[in-house]
């Protein structure tokens, strides 16, 4: 037997082989082009230090994009956290069509980001949108809103749009988490004289940890990440003002053929993903307990 | 736990409530999908057109080649989810079996392939497979898909295979059945939900991806749909109707694969937290 296992290597090698090639070895090219001097057709001319990190923060669009990348963040996570605690109560109570509800959640999951974004930018146009019909309809508004052309109002559409297509992914973990609260407790707590809320609070939401660690760690990571919705809907525009350092990236590398400095901010990029995630493991205090 | 009808009907509310919202931008993509090209552009927008032109979809073969689109996401797709089978299941299954020198190491590294989204790397992707000579090739876009999406089926698997009892395992093994046999004979049939789970993550991820195959395709010949639906949107008119029934046509598949496992998915999901 020990012999046909042969150790790990043969079960474990394809995928470290995968891991280095195709994960980590753009992470080495990536760290090399941002101390690399690069024409704009991407021929290297030497190193040049740090001084792409320094024509990078003299950027003027970084400072805003930057600040815009935080708050696009923390907004977007708290707001889907704490919708996705309502939603996988919902769908973990016991009631007729309960099927029907999960599978219209699945809907946005499955679906490409890009068509989900194109369709609110559709719903959303100054025009032909279905938004400024039914608000013109409603009395809300008298006259036709150009919701995606400035930055006021686009950038709170982007976030709503964010969230809508992250809702799935985290719900479905914490209805996950909550179906391993063995009913009991509750019966027990019932017993004992405690409302819903204190039972909720008592008894669910400390169960609910390990779960709600994972929802956030991973939406943390796409949010940061995301691309689609912004290319889609904005293109990051008018100008930069509704940037996100990664589509700053992008534009800096694929539209200004600025590649040093765009694998700057790359490197910039992680090192900022990286305090999120350590801040918030902190935060919840998590590490200690794993310790134990 | 009983619930009363008051309660049941209020809950059936707000889930009816939720799953419309939920649907909306679909709905609205459906509609737009059919409805005639004179009728795209009124201000302020109907809510259904007057008429649903159905023939649409079949003219919007002819606006581009939709065909050759939908047949390269599913050769990217489907290769990807095959490679990313062929590296997880004997990985997942051994870090799940076994205690060994490196493993903590191992998996640490798993968990940080999952921090690295390909859009934050693009650049160091792009250089790369540029330094391959590998750019506008399937096998680029196939080995970056299989490689990102690693550590979820790693994650998912090895939950699995966890919860099987190894003297499951080892009793078969005592009746002669080599290891190779017992994985495939019963260890694999007992995991099917994850291998399910996995399967289907890994397609629809690679299906959807887009900013990846956006850098590193140039011709239209080796692009995916999501790639190539972009070309409706040009640089005045946009040809909605176009873009909606595309998006349709590759959505519509892939939601109903999701649903068909809904009934593991959080089982999955749970079996992947608990690890």
């Amino acid at each position: 037997m020990k012999k046909i296992l042969a150790g790990p290597l043969p079960w474990v090698g394809p995928m470290l082989i995968l891991i280095f090639a195709v994960v980590l070895w753009p992470v080495f090219e990536m760290l090399r082009t941002s101390v690399l001097e690069i024409s704009s057709s991407g021929r290297e001319r030497g190193f040049i230090g740090l001084g792409n990190y320094e024509e990078l923060l003299a950027n003027p669009n970084l400072p805003g994009a930057f600040i815009r990348t935080i708050s696009w963040v923390l907004i977007v996570v708290a707001i889907t956290i704490f919708i996705s605690l309502f939603l996988a109560q919902l769908l973990n109570a016991n009631f007729p069509g309960r099927r029907y509800v999960r599978w219209a959640l699945i809907v946005p999951w499955a679906s490409s980001v890009i068509m989900t974004a194109t369709s609110f930018r559709w719903m959303l146009d100054g025009y032909y949108g279905i938004l400024n019909r039914i608000l013109l309809d409603l009395g809300l508004i008298t006259e036709t809103v150009e919701w995606l052309g400035d930055p006021e109002s686009s950038f709170p559409m982007l976030i709503a749009v964010a969230v809508f297509v992250s809702l799935p992914f985290t719900t479905f973990v914490l209805l996950a988490g909550l179906q391993t609260v063995p009913g009991e407790l509750y019966e027990a707590a019932r017993v004992d004289g405690a409302t819903s809320w204190k039972s909720y609070f008592g008894i669910t939401f400390p169960l609910l940890r390990t779960s709600l660690f994972v929802a956030t760690v991973i939406n943390l990571i796409n949010v940061f990440n995301q691309f689609p919705i912004i290319w889609v809907m904005t293109q990051g525009g008018p100008g930069y003002e509704t940037d996100t350092t990664t589509t700053l990236m992008y534009k800096l590398a694929f539209k200004s053929q600025e590649i040093g400095q765009s694998a700057a901010l790359s490197v910039l990029n992680f090192a900022v993903i990286l305090v999120f995630v350590l801040i918030y493991l902190r935060a919840s205090g998590y590490t200690k307990k794993e310790e134990n | 736990m009983k619930t009363s009808v008051a309660a049941k009907t209020a809950l059936t509310a707000t889930g009816a409530l939720v799953a419309i919202i939920f649907l909306i931008p679909y709905v609205r993509m459906f509609t737009t999908a059919l409805t005639p090209k004179s009728e795209l552009y009124s201000i302020p927008a109907d809510y259904l057109p007057t008429w649903f032109d159905f023939s649409n979809f079949v003219t919007v073969w002819d606006s581009a080649p939709i065909a050759s689109y939908i047949i390269n996401s599913l050769i990217i797709a489907g290769s990807a989810t095959i490679v990313v089978l062929l590296v997880a299941v004997p990985a997942a299954y051994y870090l799940a079996r076994f205690r060994f020198k490196s493993r903590n190491l191992i998996l640490l590294l798993v968990l940080a392939t999952q921090m690295f989204a390909p859009t934050s790397m693009v650049i160091g992707i792009y250089r790369e497979f540029v330094a391959l000579g590998l750019v506008n090739t399937y096998t680029s876009l196939i080995l970056v898909n299989a490689a990102f999406n690693l550590a979820f089926s790693v994650w998912i698997l090895s939950g699995f295979f966890s919860s099987i009892p190894a003297e499951v395992e080892e009793a078969a093994m005592l009746d002669g059945c080599s290891r190779i046999k017992v994985l495939r004979t019963i260890t694999l049939p007992l995991a099917l939900p994850g291998l399910l789970t996995a399967v289907i993550f890994t397609f629809i991820s690679a299906w959807n991806e887009f900013v990846i195959a956006l850098t590193l395709t140039s011709s239209p010949e080796i692009r995916p749909l999501t790639v190539g639906i972009t070309g409706f949107i040009g640089l005045y008119e946009i040809q909605w109707h176009y873009v909606f029934a595309v998006s349709l046509i590759a959505i519509i598949p892939v939601v109903i694969l999701f649903i068909s496992i809904e009934k593991w998915l959080v089982s999955g999901l749970t079996a992947g937290s608990i690890k």
